[in-house]
Parts: structure tokens; sequence; C-alpha cells
């Protein structure tokens, strides 16, 4: 097998080397019942040129976000990717890795990581940022879990404006814990319930901007009302590319900014992997309860400056049942990808994609609202937004479908049972004014 | 008063009925180059043998453990700035916290320097 | 206080000589370039991308336009090319050398697993388009996930777990949703091991359960007498890994979980070290109620530097209906999500992240599955047995094996025969650096002073595993030999020196910082 180095010769002369006469006597510990007769019952090997063939079969079955005019997003966006990025992550060196636990042959990792959690205090407009999490989703999860651990309170308010698999998410790493979750009206709408859910009991308050809706929120208010009564504010984005346009949640008073970067760097992959941001504010008392990896700079015994990971104590391999979190890996490969497009865009390729990204939806909402029967809910919004049909929005996205446009995501997926005819829809710089157009002269057809 | 020594690694000194404790030495070149001292809200009231504080270093964690009945007076704010006072000077500098204990009697039950030695030996 | 044994020197010793630093007047070494961070590189007025100019339409902010400063540095594409390149040159990586990092199964990661994840289909398609647009991609979903049934003999999958110890707490969640349902909540006591890895513990707590150790018996296996003494009607369960972190096969595993289940409780199996049995055992023949299955150690999916990982659950009859949502059906002949509680037969405990699961790590991994097969694949746990084996055989002379007898597909040493040399499992794994090979584990499994636990996988060749054999024969006998100095120096031939991890810590730096005199250069 061509991953398997070994010839007969060599396994018999091992198993001498050993002193045992074959392999079944280095597996005599397993009970005899357990021991199979045979194979287990699943194809056997084959070479690449099968191997490809099935998984292109299987590939060929979907219908991919280049092919079609694509308006999908909803918690993850297609934007386009440099060449450079995937070639870079493709180095064997970033590739076969491993964790950088032996920081002398780690600095690649260790600084990349490093210029990573900077640039994710930058957008946030934060202090610190810890080396990724899984996703946005689990980033917020823990970040709930973190401010009832930093403000000895056991209740987490959530704005039902975040995305429902955040909400989901929080809810179940916090269901056997002693923290209360709660979660106002979702609903295309302000924070006002937020704010009037805030007691002297709320640990944090989450909102979501933009929200799942697209809509745009000022967290000044929400802050203040939070700060007042010693609540924590948890700023959730899913749309990362929003802030090199949209006010970062740090100069609006959060305390923790969670959210997705897969925008950055990191393609659709049907959902995962994704690269989670989570970064807070440089206070004592956060920094030690912050969960996942970080890396932070020292010198070696001949004073050069050089990378480790650090501040682990926090972490399960240390502190085991009394860790802040049971996180082990981050996001690896992706925070990478994530990096290196960052680093080609620099501020002023950020902000010049974030204003096509604005453009593009903007152009999309004149088209769609020009429509007979869809009214753009949103006043305000970044690349996303929401609209209103007359007809059950999950009917249309498939009647699109069945006419090639991938017309963006019914919320009655994400809010089974409600906001039946409101349809989420995203747009990117990979949007032609032709898309748009064939979008809308599509959605007509359909209504 | 001379000082006295848990089973735990903690030494205790008192003065009164005001008790420093802090770890020894022993413990603390165990445990490597400290990073953190984790210490109580003044006022709080621990039993003996009731985890009080912790203690961290780069690769380490450890619980203390309370020798005595009492309440906390005072802690050592040092420690959140230099917190290689436990490393450098682990039986003064390096204390942790002052109780005030309830029961004196408690002391009695406690190792003296020799039997600490031979302890750890 | 709780004495610990894990506490070890975190930056270099005084007085240790290391032989300097002769720098050049670059601060490159012949192929070693140095290379400063972005931030000292580029400037916030250069980029790499070429984009059109925005028409300039009015915004629809809602005048939350962003004021505060981003001060993110941009670079041309030849200069982010030549950063990353050079960075990337400081790493050390599988296709480079052995990394015999006992439990992290670090296998060659085959190219193949690269191509098809990036075929159109499975890269560029959204997780939320219609179910008629993603049929293929569903079907990978549920193919991998009758690979993983068949191999562990499991009537279920939980697929959605982003990584193992995300695996760990999908399974002991199942486990805690389980027992509320069964009216059985007061049990809240979950065994385990000693010897477990640290996610183990944190994870029970993370359900609401507290743990309970047991202590390992003098063959490194679970002490049979104290693990039945522990079993009461609070019993949860117990979470072990097998083959366990002393790379032992636990001989008891079928009355552990005959026991554990008449106690009223559930096993949660750690699937880390899969690879030892792959294809030749079945975790559903030991009475296995959870396990998770680390994508990225058996099933060769990269490391990437610290992630992404997998960590589909299998899960047993008793469990499977407390799944998390979403997971895949197949119906009238077409696959389906289920994606909320209500769409669902069974009682999900919830959803664990949002989507579906690291799609980009099963297409790797089916790839990988389909590569091998049956055969394969145990041969995949044949060889990873034998040369583990293998160096045990050959070092055992020279180094002391912490247990007697075979071990599985990993080899735990421990630091006695380093007693009086001076030299630490620390510095014996320094200097491996200086030879040119990654440390194995140190320190961990907790059970054993100074662990070493060795893991050299399946695709180390009997050549590579004799040159490493050489190598640390070679070391010990230095050691014993009384060559302190080079030990306490190493690695002194890597890019840079011992690390000082304490300044680190109680100086944290977290991120560049701009000061007056670190300004980047704006552009003229």
């Amino acid at each position: 097998m061509r991953y398997l180095p070994h010839t007969d010769t060599d396994r018999k002369a091992m198993l001498d080397a050993i002193g045992v006469a074959s392999m079944d006597a280095l597996f005599t510990d397993v009970p005899e019942a357990a021991r199979l007769d045979g194979l287990i019952d699943l194809p056997k090997k084959q070479g690449e040129l099968q191997v490809e063939r099935a998984m292109a079969a299987l590939s060929a079955k979907n219908i991919s976000a280049s092919s079609a005019p694509f308006f999908v997003g909803a918690g993850a966006y297609k934007h386009h990717i440099p060449s450079t990025v995937d070639h870079l992550i493709q180095r064997s060196e970033f590739l076969t890795a491993y964790t950088p636990y032996q920081p002398e042959i780690s600095q690649g990792t260790l600084q990349t990581l490093f210029e990573f959690q900077t640039q994710v205090a930058q957008l946030t407009g934060m202090d610190v940022a810890n080396a990724s999490m899984y996703d946005g989703s689990t980033a917020c999860a823990e970040a709930v879990m973190m401010a009832a651990r930093v403000t000895r309170r056991m209740k987490g308010v959530l704005a039902g404006n975040v995305h429902p698999h955040y909400v989901e998410a929080t809810k179940t790493l916090a269901k056997y814990s002693d923290v209360s979750i709660e979660v106002t009206e979702p609903g295309p709408g302000g924070l006002d319930a937020l704010i009037a859910a805030i007691d002297e009991e709320t640990a944090c308050v989450v909102v979501q901007t933009p929200d799942v809706f697209g809509q745009l929120h000022d967290l000044r208010a929400i802050s203040e009302a939070a700060h007042a009564k010693g609540a924590l504010v948890i700023a959730a984005f899913t749309e990362v590319v929003s802030l090199g346009l949209v006010e970062a949640p740090g100069a609006m008073g959060a305390d923790i900014a969670v959210g997705e970067g897969q925008s950055i760097g990191v393609g659709l992959n049907f959902g995962g992997p994704y690269v989670g941001l989570f970064a807070c504010k440089d206070d004592r008392r956060f920094i030690r309860q912050m969960p996942g990896r970080l890396a932070g700079e020292t010198v070696d015994a001949d004073g050069r400056r050089g990378y480790v990971l650090t501040l682990s104590t926090r972490e399960q391999h240390i502190r085991r049942d009394k860790a802040t979190s049971n996180i082990c890996t981050n996001a690896g490969l992706c925070s990478l990808a994530f990096t290196i497009h960052m680093t080609l865009l620099g501020e002023m390729g950020l902000t010049q994609l974030a204003r096509i990204n604005h453009e593009t939806a903007c152009d999309l909402a004149d088209a769609l609202g020009a429509i007979e029967g869809v009214d753009v809910i949103n006043g305000a919004f970044f690349n996303e937004f929401a609209v209103r049909l007359p007809r059950p929005a999950a009917e249309v996205v498939d009647q699109l479908a069945k006419v090639g446009v991938l017309g963006g995501v019914p919320a009655s997926r994400l809010f089974p049972g409600q906001f039946e005819d409101v349809l989420l829809v995203a747009a990117t710089e990979t949007n032609t004014l032709d898309d748009i157009a064939i979008f809308a002269k599509a959605l007509a057809g359909v209504l | 008063m001379t000082v006295r020594y848990t089973e735990d690694h903690e030494w205790i000194t008192v003065d009164g009925d005001i008790a420093t404790v802090g770890i020894t030495a022993h413990a603390a070149e165990q445990l490597g180059d400290v990073v953190f001292v984790e210490l109580p809200d003044v006022g709080k009231t621990v039993s003996k043998g009731d985890e009080f504080a912790v203690v961290e270093s780069v690769k380490a964690a450890s619980e203390v453990y309370a020798p005595v009945d009492g309440e906390v007076v005072e802690v050592n704010g040092d420690l959140e700035a230099e917190p290689a006072k436990v490393n450098e000077d682990a039986a003064g500098a390096g204390w942790f916290v002052k109780f005030k204990l309830s029961d004196t009697s408690q002391l009695d039950g406690l190792m003296d320097e020799a039997a600490y030695n031979a302890h750890i030996a | 206080m709780g004495m610990n044994t894990q506490g070890r020197p975190t930056r270099m010793a005084e007085n240790i000589a290391t032989g300097g630093y002769a720098d050049t007047t670059s601060g490159s070494r012949g192929l070693e370039q140095a290379e400063p961070l972005i931030y000292e590189r580029g400037s916030t007025e250069q980029t790499g991308v070429d984009l059109p100019e925005p028409k300039g339409t009015a915004l629809r902010l809602g005048g939350l336009e962003r004021k505060s400063v981003l001060g993110l540095p941009g670079l041309s594409e030849p200069e982010t090319m030549r950063h990353y390149v050079r960075l990337s040159r400081k790493n050390y990586a599988i296709d480079l050398g052995l990394y015999p990092l006992g439990s992290c199964t670090m296998k060659h990661n085959p190219r193949l697993n690269e191509k098809v994840a990036r075929m159109p289909g499975f890269a560029d398609v959204h997780p939320l388009q219609p179910a008629s647009t993603v049929q293929g991609a569903y079907e990978v979903i549920d193919l991998l996930a009758h690979w993983l049934k068949t191999l562990t003999g499991m009537p279920a999958v939980a697929m959605s777990p982003k990584a193992g110890a995300h695996g760990e707490f999908c399974g002991m969640m199942a486990i805690r949703a389980k027992l509320d349902a069964d009216g059985q909540s007061h049990r809240r006591r979950v065994l385990v091991p000693e010897s477990a890895h640290g996610t183990n513990p944190a994870t029970a707590v993370q359900c609401g359960f507290v743990c309970d150790e047991i202590p390992a018996d003098a063959t490194g296996r679970v002490d049979m007498e104290a693990f039945k003494a522990k079993l009461g009607d609070d019993v949860a369960g117990i979470m072990l890994t097998n083959p366990n972190t002393c790379g032992l096969f636990e001989r008891d595993i079928r009355e552990i979980a005959d026991l554990i289940h008449e106690a009223g409780g559930y096993f949660y199996c750690d699937g880390a070290n899969f690879n030892a049995i792959v294809g030749r055992v079945r975790p559903g023949d030991l009475g296995v109620d959870a396990m998770h299955i680390n994508l990225h150690k058996t099933f060769s999916t990269p490391h990437g530097g610290g992630g992404p990982g997998a960590g589909p659950t299998v899960l047993s009859e008793a469990l499977a209906p407390f799944a998390p949502v979403p997971y895949t059906v197949h119906r009238n002949g077409v696959f389906e999500m289920v994606e909320h509680e209500g769409q669902s037969d069974g009682q999900p405990f919830g959803r664990m992240a949002a989507f579906h699961g690291q799609m980009g790590m099963f297409t790797r991994a089916l790839t990988y599955m389909l590569s091998h097969g049956s055969d394969g694949l145990k041969q995949v746990a044949d060889d990873a047995v034998l040369n583990a084996n293998y160096i045990q055989a050959r070092l055992k002379h020279v180094m002391t094996p912490a247990f007697e007898g075979t071990c599985m597909h990993e080899a735990l040493f421990d630091d006695r025969f380093l007693k009086d040399t001076g030299v630490t499992t620390l510095d014996f794994a320094k200097a491996m650096i200086d030879e040119g090979y990654h440390p194995m584990t140190m320190y961990f499994p907790l059970v054993v002073h100074g662990a070493m636990l060795i893991e050299p996988t399946e695709t180390e060749s009997k050549s590579g595993l004799d040159r490493f054999i050489d190598t640390l024969e070679a070391l010990a006998e230095a050691a014993k030999a009384g060559e302190t100095a080079r030990f306490q120096a190493a690695p002194v031939h890597a890019p840079t020196k011992r690390l000082d991890e304490t300044r680190a810590a109680r100086q944290p730096v977290l991120r560049w910082t701009p000061t007056e005199s670190n300004e980047m250069e704006a552009a003229e």
C-alpha cells in the first residue's frame, strides 16, 4: 500500500528483533470475543485513480457557488481568495506541522499566530485576541461562559437576532452548568428588549452586528446599560469583512468580541473547517479566563526575540478538571490562511474590499426592492439584508435553485416556523451586475 | 513562635491570634517559576483543609490548603506584580495570606522544622 | 498544597554555555532568513491585491461607518510570499522528519486528500444551499458515517463535533442526556484513570459531572480492585482510553464495560489511540457506549500547526436517540439534513456548532479510507504496533520502559535511565532537536516519572526507525557518560535556543503594539 513503507522482509526482521512469531502475538491482550475473523466488511484498498474518480463523482452531484449566481450568506460568505493563500498553506512546513509545543522548532507557526492575534485585536478594536477557536458559534458560547466566570454571575442574555446556530451552541455548552441562557424575541428590530432584560444577575449580554437579518446596530446604548449593572457586553459577528467599513465592537463599548473569520482566507467548505475569532479588553481578570491558545513574545537564551505558547495554566492539559475550557486544538491552518489573506489585503485592501461589498449589496437591494411585492426590511446593512416576499421564502429558494440561481437563505430555515416570508440575501465582491440582474429576473419570475 | 508545617507543604507562623501562611521553599522549587497566585478575598472564612489559594507556575497549577480554621484578614498584594517572590523567598516575602485564628489548638498537630525536613527527605 | 510533579524548568538555567550566537550583518545565515513581523515589514498603504475602484455610492450604514483605527499592514504579493516561506522554514514538519509524539499519531498526510478536498463540489458549496443542490455533499457525510460505524461496530455516529475534545463533549453530553431522561440525574460521578488526557476531566466537568480518579496497577492498566470499589449508584460512567495513554491495551475492558453497565453507568471511550486497533478490533465489541474519533490522528487529516481537527463520535443504541443536530437522513431516495429538535425522531441534546461539521476533514478522511480499504486499514494498525514494539525492543537495554511486556502503537519510557546523570527528560528531548528529531511526548502520562511516550506510526520505514533508534541509543549513552553540558544547552542547532517561558507568562506580550518608535512607515 503506497503509504505503508514496510516490505514483508522488513516485517519479519522486526518481528524477530521483538522476539515474537507473528503480528497476532502483539494483540494477545484483546479479549477473544472481540478478535475478528478476517477483515471488516468494507471495500478493499484502491489506487489514487479509482479513489479520485469516486470522489469526483460525488463532487459532481453538487452545484458549486461559482457555477451559478450566488447570494447565500447567513453565517458563511463567498469571497475571492488570492491564489497565494492556498499555495502557502500547502507548504509542508505549515500543512504537516504539529501544535507548537516545542517552540524552538515551531517559530514559523508561533510568529504567524502572534501576527494573527494582533490582526484580530485590531479588526475588533480590542486589546488582545487568542490564536483562534473552532468557529464563531463556539467562540460565542465560550465567551458567555467566560463572562460568567469573570463576573461570578450566572445569567447570559442573548439578543434574539443573534444567529440561531450561535444561540444554540451557547445553550448547549451552558446546558449542564450553573449558567442559564435567556434569549429575547427574535425579529428584525432593535435592542430595546435586550436592554430591558439586564439585571444584577446578568453576567453578559450577547448582541450580533451585523445581525442575522443583516441589520447593523450601534452598541453604545447597550454597552452603557450593561456596564451600569455590572454586566459584560459580548459583540458577535459572522462577516469579518464588515469590520473594514463598519465601526469596531471595541470602539462601541464591547468587552469581548467573537465571530467567524471564514470570509478571509477560508472557502465555504460546506460549513467547516472555519476559524473562530475571540478578542477582549486587556483586563487581568479577562486574560486569565480566556479560553484557547495564546502565543506570546519572549527571548531565547541568547537574548534573541522568539515566540511561545503561553498562559497555559488556563488550559486542559494542565488544569484538567479546573480548566477554562476543554479545548485542545485551534483552527490552525485556517488561522494561517486568514492571516496570510489579511496580510495581502492590508488596511487599504480590506477597506476597499469592504466598500465594494457594501456597494454590491446596495445594488442588490435596489434591484430586489424594485420587484413588485418585495420589500427590503433593513434600514442599515453591510453586505447582507432581509427581504419580505409575498410567498413563503423556502419555496421561492427551491424554485430559484431549479432555474439555476442560489438565491439566499429562507429565514425559516434558521427559525423553524417563523418569518416564513423573509429571505436573507448576501452580496459580495464576487457578484457581478449580471448576477444581480439574473437573480432579480428569476425572483420576479417565480413570485 | 516558631514556624510549623503541614504535610501538604504549607508553613504557618502565629503572632497572637493572627497566623501568616505560605508555601515552603521545597514546594516552590517543585512548582517551578511561579507566574500567578490566586488569593482569596479578605473576609472569607475557611476551615482547616479547605482550598484557599491556587499557585500557578508556567507548567503547573496547585491548590493550597488552609492549615487551620480562620478568617482572611490580609492578603499579600505584592504577589500580583511580583509572583517571583514565592520562588525567591517562600518563607518570608512570598507569604500568601494572614488569617485570624479561631482555634489555636489546631497548631499542635502540625510538624516542626525537623519533622518537615524528614518528611520531604 | 497539592504537590505536583509537573513543574519543570521553563527558562534556561543560569550559567549554561550555549555557545553564543555569531551574528551576520544581515541577520540571515545561509538558507535561514531572518524575518521580522509583518508590522515591521509592511505598512497600511501597501497591498498585495488589485481590487476595482469602489463607485463611491452613498453608504447605508445607519451612521455606523468605522472611525476607529485599523492599523493593519499590507505587503505586495512577492513580499508576502517571502515572509511566509521564510517563516515556514523555521518549522519542523512530518514531511521533514519523524514526530515520535505519543497519542498524536503523526502519520503521513496524503496529498490526494488535499486534491479531493479542493474539488469545487466540496470546497465551493455553502452549507445552507438547498438540499437538492448538495446531494453529493450529504452523501459524503453519510458514506463517511457508514465507514466509521462499520469500523467501530457501532450503530450511530454524530458527525458535527469540530475536534476531538468537542467529540468528547458530544459523547458525555449524550450520556448526561440519557441519564436525565431515565430519571437517573443523581448519577454525577465519572470515573477517570489518573493516566487520562486532560481533556477528559475538563469535558466531564463541562457536562456537570465530578471526576473520581482511578489509579493504575503495576502493569500500567486500570487497577480493577480500586475500580470496583468506586462503583456505586451515583456513578454516571467511566472515561477510558483504549489502548490507554501508557500504550497498553486494557485487558479487562470487557469486564469494566459490563461492571459499569451493571452499576447503571455508561462507557465513554477516548478514541485518540484508535490507530492501534483500527480494522482489527471494534470498540462496539468491547462494550463502548460513545467514542470520539480524531480524524486528524487515525485518519490522516493534516495537523496544520495545531488544527483544524474533527471529532465524529460513534454512539451505542442507548445513546443514539440523544445525538445532537444536525445529522443526515436518507428518505425517499434523497438525503436530507435534520437541523432542529422539532424535525428529529429522537431527543437531541442540542446543536454543538454552526452548520454541519468539518466537511473539509470529512473529504480528506474518506479519501484516506477509500485508499486503504479494510485490508489497508488493518495493515495500518499492524504496522503501527509493530513499529512501536520494534523501538521498545531495540532501546530497552539502554532506556527504561515504564512497564513490562509488549506495547501497542506507542512505547512508554520513564526517566530512571537518566537517574544521577544530571540530565532530565526535558534536556533529553531538547538534545533530540539538535539531532534533527522532534521530541517525543514528554511528561505525559502523569502516572510515570519523566514520561517519554514514543509513537512512530505505520508510515515510518524500517530504515527511518533504525536511524532514530541509533540516535536515541547514542543520546542515552552520552547522558550516562556524563556529557551533561551538551544536554543542558540544547538545542543549539535550531532556529532559536531555549525560550524563556517564565518571562512569557509573567510579562505576557500577546500582540504587537504600536509605539512611537515602531510606527509603521506610511508610504510616500
